[in-house]
C-alpha cells in the first residue's frame, strides 16, 4: 500500500475524542512541569512520564539530554541562496533533481532566451537594419521549437516520476508510527506503538530560545523525538483547520487536514535537530507554531521512550532497567527553564 | 497583419457630426453604453485598486524588512481605534497580517489585473480591432463595470467587521475551508465571499459580451484567422472566464451555506471534505492565472510586431498556442495541492500534465523572438516594456517547470519560491504587459503623446525595483521560508531586507509613472492617428486619436489579399 490513506469521516469521529482528552491532560501536565523549580530538574521524572495512565508503572529512566542544534544544519543559514542540506534519501534524490537537473536547465533556457533577444535587439535595431524582412513563417523551425521542449520535458519527467515513486514507498511493517496533529496553534505528537500519549509542542519565546541556544521562531519546547536510521511513519492530521507539517531538511511537507489521515514515511540519516514551520495558513498565529525534530541514535531514542513511560517494541519489562543503567544522568527532556 | 482598403480612411477624417455627439457628463460616465468610455472607467478603477493593493504590499514589505514585529501592532491599534474598539491584542495584530495578505491578493487579481487587462484594454480595443462599432451588448457592458464598485466596497468594508480572531477576512485569497468556515466567525468572510460573487458575476457578463462580439461582429473580411492576436487572446480568455467562474461561484456558495446555514460540504464531521473546496477553487484558480496573462500575451504580440515593423512570426501557432494553454489550463489544477496527501498516481498525472504547458508557452516565447529577428526595431517605451515582459515571463515560467515536479514541490510548496514564481509571471509578467499596453495605446485613448523620457525612466526604475523585490524570494523559498508569515527567523533577514529596498525603488518607478500620466494628459503633444508608423497595422491606428465617439458607422472592409 503505497498511497497515503485518507479516512474522511471515520478518522475525525474516531480520533477527535481522544485528541481532546489528551490535550487537556497534557495541558495541565505542562503547566505543572513549567512551574517546577529549575533545581528539581535532575530529580524530577520526565514530564510526559507523569502523564502515563495511573495503572502503568512509572518508568524511572532519565531522558537523554536536550540536544543542541548545529548551526546551519536542519535550519536556514543566513543569506542562503539554495536548498537546505538534506538528511533523508528522498531528500538527496530530490535535491539532486533540483540542483543537477532542473536548476542548470532553467538557467540554460533563461540565458538562451536572453542571449537570443539581446543579439536580435542589437543586430536588428532600426538604425542598423532599416528594411525589415517580411518572413513570418518557417515550418521547420516551428516544429523544432515545439518538439525540442517536449523531448527535454520527457527527459525531466523520468527522474521526476521516479522521485515521486520513491517518496510514496510504503513504510516497512516495523516502522515507528507517530501521530502528528496540528492545532491552532501548536503541534501534538503521539506514539501509539510505544504507548506514549500525546504531548504538545509550543514555540519558545525569544528569551527562552536565546537561553536554550536555538533560533527564535524555530525552537519549540517539547520536540518531536525520532530515532536515526529507523523507518518512521508519520500519520498527520489536523484538529481544527488545515495546517501543514513541514521540515525542509528532511524533504517533508504534508498537510494536516481535519478528517483525513495523511501518511509520510522517511528515515533520518544523522542525529541532529531539524526545524520546520507550519506551511498552510491556519489563522492568527500561523507563523508561530514551529516544528522541532530531535533525531537520536537508536539506543538513546529507546532511552527516551522509556523515560516517557513508553514501552519498546517486543521488549520485556526488564529491558527498561538495562536501559536505565546505561542512561547518562542528565536533565529531562522538558527543561523547566523553558 | 491586415491591410485596410484605402477608401476607409476618408470615413473618419471629416467632421463627425453624429459620431462625436457625446452625452452630458452624468449620462456619459454613469449610464454609459460606449465601449471606449466603459474601457476608460475600467482603467481608472484598476489604477485606483492597484494603488490600494500596492500600498498594502508596501505595508507588508515594511513589516518584513527585519525580523520581529515592528509596525503590525500599531496598524492594528489604528484599525481598532477607527472602530472604537479597545487596542488590539498581539493575536489580533497577527490576524490583521492575514487580512492584509488576503486583501492584497484579492485586490490585485480581481480589482486590478482583470479590470485593466480585460475590462480596460479589451473593451477599448477588441471592437475597434475587429472593425465593430461597439460591443454586442452595450448596456450589459455597463453593468459588468458597475458591479465592480459594490464588489470592491464589500471587500474593503470587510476589513472593518469581525472576521475571527480580529477584524477583516484573514483566510488568504484562496479562502480555504475550514479556516474560512468554522475558523473565521463574524461577517468579514461573508462580505469577502459576496464580493467575489459580485465581481465574478460582472466578469461572466463581460465574457459573454466579448464572445458574442468577437464571434458575430467582425467587419467583412475579418475572418477568425485574420483577427489580431490581442483579439484572439481576449476570445480565449472570455471562454476561460465563462467556464471557470461558475465553478468558483459554486465553491464559495457552499462556503456561505457551510458558514451560515449548517451545511457540511467542507466539514468532515458532517460527511464533507475540506479538500473538495480546494479542488473546486483551483479548478477555477488555475484557469484564472491564464485569464490574467493571456491578454498580456496578446498585447505583447501587437507591440512586438508594431515596433519590429514585421508581422507576428507564426501567427497561427501563436493563436493556437493560446487555445492550447487555455485547454490544458483546465486539467492541471491539482498541482496547487501537491502536499494535501493525494495518491501517487494523481500526483504523477498532475506533474506530467503541468509540464506540458511549457510547450505552448515556449512556442510563444520563441515566436516573439523570431518576430523581432530580421525586423527594424525601434525602442519606444511600449517596446521596451514588451521586451522586458518576454524575458521576465521566461524567468517566471521556468520556475514553474521546477514547481511542476510534485516531488520537488514537496519542499517548495507554500514557500517564498512560489511567491517569487507567481510574482514573476504576474507582477513582472501581467503588469509589464499592462504598462506596455498602456504606453502603446495611451496616445490613441487620450489623444496625447506620453513623455518618452519619463516612460523609459519608469521602465528602468521599475525593472530594477521589481527584480530586486522578487528575485531574492527564490532564495528565501529554497531556504525554506514559508508564505504568509509576518515574522521569520533571523537567517532570512538578508534577502527580506533586499526585497524591501526593491519595493522602495519600484515605488519610485510608480511615482514617475503617475507624473508622466498627469503631465501628458495636461500638456502632452497632440497625438496623430498613427504615431507608430508602418508597423502599426491594426484597425485602431486607422482612426483619429482619440477615436470618434462612435467609430465604424460604415464598416471597414478587410482586404482579401492580406496574408494569413
Amino acid at each position: 500500500m503505497n498511497k497515503v490513506k485518507s479516512l474522511v469521516l471515520a478518522g475525525l469521529l474516531a480520533f477527535a475524542p481522544s485528541i481532546a482528552m489528551n490535550g487537556q491532560a497534557l495541558a495541565q501536565d505542562n503547566v505543572a512541569a513549567a512551574a517546577a523549580p529549575a533545581a528539581d530538574n535532575a530529580a524530577a521524572p520526565a514530564d510526559s512520564a507523569a502523564n502515563a495512565t495511573e495503572a502503568a508503572p512509572v518508568a524511572k529512566v532519565a531522558a537523554p539530554p536536550r540536544m543542541k542544534p548545529t548551526e546551519g544544519i536542519g535550519m536556514p543559514k543566513p543569506g542562503e541562496v539554495t536548498l537546505q542540506e538534506q538528511f533523508t534519501s528522498t531528500g538527496h534524490t530530490a535535491r539532486w533533481l533540483h540542483d543537477k537537473m532542473l536548476l542548470p536547465l532553467i538557467f540554460a533556457i533563461s540565458i538562451l532566451v536572453l542571449a537570443l533577444m539581446l543579439y536580435a535587439m542589437w543586430k536588428f535595431r532600426a538604425s542598423a537594419n532599416p528594411i525589415p524582412s517580411k518572413t513570418s513563417h518557417n515550418t521547420l523551425i516551428e516544429v523544432v521549437w515545439t518538439v525540442l521542449p517536449v523531448l527535454i520535458l520527457l527527459v525531466v519527467a523520468v527522474p521526476s516520476i521516479g522521485l515521486l515513486a520513491d517518496q510514496y514507498k510504503p513504510a516497512p511493517k516495523d516502522a515507528l508510527t507517530v501521530k502528528v496533529t496540528g492545532y491552532q496553534w501548536y503541534w501534538g505528537y503521539e506514539y501509539p506503538d510505544a504507548g506514549i500519549p500525546e504531548f504538545v509542542s509550543n514555540m519558545l519565546t525569544e528569551e527562552q530560545a536565546k537561553a536554550s541556544g536555538e533560533p527564535h521562531q524555530l525552537a519549540a519546547d517539547n520536540r518531536l523525538v525520532l530515532p536515526v536510521g529507523r523507518p518512521i511513519k508519520l500519520i498527520i492530521t489536523g484538529a481544527d483547520v488545515i495546517h501543514s507539517f513541514a521540515v525542509p531538511s528532511l524533504w517533508v511537507k504534508m498537510d494536516a487536514v481535519p478528517g483525513r489521515l495523511n501518511e509520510k514515511s522517511f528515515t533520518i540519516e544523522k542525529p541532529g535537530v531539524y526545524y520546520g514551520q507550519c506551511s498552510e495558513l491556519c489563522g492568527a498565529r500561523h507563523g508561530f507554531m514551529p516544528i522541532a525534530i530531535e533525531a537520536l541514535p537508536p539506543a538513546q531514542f529507546d532511552q527516551w521512550v522509556l523515560s516517557q513511560g513508553g514501552k519498546l517494541p517486543g521488549a520485556a519489562p526488564a529491558a527498561a532497567e538495562t536501559a536505565q543503567a546505561a542512561a547518562p544522568a542528565a536533565a529531562p527532556v522538558a527543561d523547566a527553564k523553558l | 497583419m491586415t491591410t485596410i482598403t484605402a477608401d476607409h480612411h476618408s470615413d473618419h477624417t471629416h467632421d463627425h457630426h453624429d459620431a462625436d455627439h457625446k452625452p452630458a457628463f452624468f449620462q456619459r460616465w454613469f449610464m454609459s453604453t460606449n465601449h471606449k468610455d466603459i474601457g476608460t472607467l475600467y482603467l481608472i478603477f484598476a489604477i485606483f485598486a492597484g494603488v490600494v493593493g500596492g500600498a498594502i504590499s508596501g505595508l507588508m514589505r515594511a513589516e518584513l524588512a527585519q525580523p520581529g514585529i515592528q509596525y503590525l501592532q500599531g496598524w492594528a491599534n489604528i484599525q481598532h481605534a477607527m472602530l472604537g474598539a479597545e487596542p488590539a491584542s498581539l493575536d489580533q495584530a497577527y490576524h490583521l497580517w492575514n487580512a492584509l495578505i488576503t486583501a492584497h491578493g484579492l485586490i490585485m487579481v480581481f480589482f486590478m489585473v482583470m479590470p485593466a487587462i480585460i475590462g480596460g484594454f479589451g473593451n477599448w480595443f477588441v471592437p475597434i480591432m475587429i472593425g465593430a462599432p461597439d460591443m454586442a451588448f452595450p448596456r450589459m457592458n455597463n453593468i459588468s463595470f458597475w458591479l465592480l464598485i459594490p464588489a470592491f466596497a464589500l471587500l474593503l468594508g470587510s476589513a472593518f467587521v469581525p472576521g475571527g480572531t480580529g477584524y477583516g477576512a484573514g483566510t488568504g485569497w484562496t479562502v480555504y475551508a475550514p479556516l474560512s468556515t468554522s475558523g473565521s466567525a463574524g461577517p468579514a468572510v461573508d462580505m469577502a465571499i459576496l464580493s467575489l460573487h459580485i465581481a465574478g458575476a460582472g466578469s461572466i457578463l463581460g465574457a459573454v459580451n466579448f464572445i458574442t462580439t468577437i464571434l458575430n461582429m467582425r467587419a467583412p473580411g475579418m475572418t477568425l484567422h485574420k483577427m489580431p492576436l490581442f483579439v484572439w487572446s481576449v476570445l480565449v480568455t472570455a471562454f476561460l472566464l465563462l467556464l471557470a467562474l461558475p465553478v468558483l461561484a459554486a465553491a464559495i456558495t457552499m462556503l456561505l451555506t457551510d458558514r451560515n446555514f449548517g451545511t457540511t460540504f467542507y466539514d468532515a464531521s458532517g460527511g464533507g471534505d475540506p479538500e473538495l473546496y480546494q479542488h473546486l477553487f483551483w479548478f477555477f484558480g488555475h484557469p484564472e492565472v491564464y485569464i490574467m496573462i493571456l491578454p498580456g500575451f496578446g498585447i505583447v504580440s501587437q507591440i512586438i510586431s508594431t515596433f519590429s515593423k514585421k508581422p507576428v512570426f507564426g501567427y497561427l501557432g501563436m493563436a493556437y498556442a493560446m487555445v492550447a494553454i487555455g485547454v490544458v489550463g483546465f486539467v492541471v489544477w491539482a498541482h496547487h495541492m501537491f502536499t494535501t496527501g493525494m495518491s501517487v498516481n494523481v500526483k504523477m498525472y498532475f506533474t506530467a500534465a503541468t509540464m506540458v504547458i511549457a510547450v505552448p508557452t515556449g512556442i510563444k516565447i520563441f515566436s516573439w523572438i523570431a518576430t523581432i529577428w530580421g525586423g527594424s526595431i525601434s525602442y519606444k517605451t511600449p517596446m521596451v516594456w514588451a521586451l522586458g515582459f518576454i524575458f521576465l515571463f521566461t524567468v517566471g515560467g521556468v520556475t514553474g517547470v521546477v514547481l511542476a515536479n510534485g516531488g520537488v514541490d514537496d519542499v517548495l510548496h507554500d514557500t517564498y519560491y512560489v511567491v517569487a514564481h507567481f510574482h514573476y509571471v504576474l507582477s513582472l509578467g501581467a503588469v509589464f504587459s499592462l504598462f506596455a499596453g498602456f504606453y502603446y495605446w495611451f496616445p490613441k485613448m487620450s489623444g496625447r503623446m506620453y513623455n518618452e523620457f519619463l516612460g523609459q525612466l519608469h521602465f528602468w526604475v521599475f525593472f530594477v525595483g521589481v527584480n530586486m523585490l522578487f528575485f531574492p524570494m527564490h532564495f528565501l523559498g529554497l531556504s525554506g521560508m514559508p508564505r504568509r508569515y509576518p515574522d521569520y527567523p533571523a537567517a532570512f533577514e538578508k534577502w527580506n531586507s533586499v526585497a524591501t529596498h526593491g519595493y522602495e525603488i519600484m515605488a519610485v518607478g510608480m511615482v514617475i509613472f503617475f507624473i508622466n500620466v498627469f503631465w501628458s494628459l495636461a500638456a502632452g503633444k497632440k497625438a496623430v492617428g498613427n504615431p507608430w508608423g508602418e508597423g502599426a497595422t491594426t484597425l485602431e491606428w486607422t482612426l483619429s486619436s482619440p477615436p470618434p465617439f462612435h467609430q465604424f458607422e460604415t464598416l471597414p472592409v478587410i482586404d482579401d489579399a492580406a496574408h494569413h
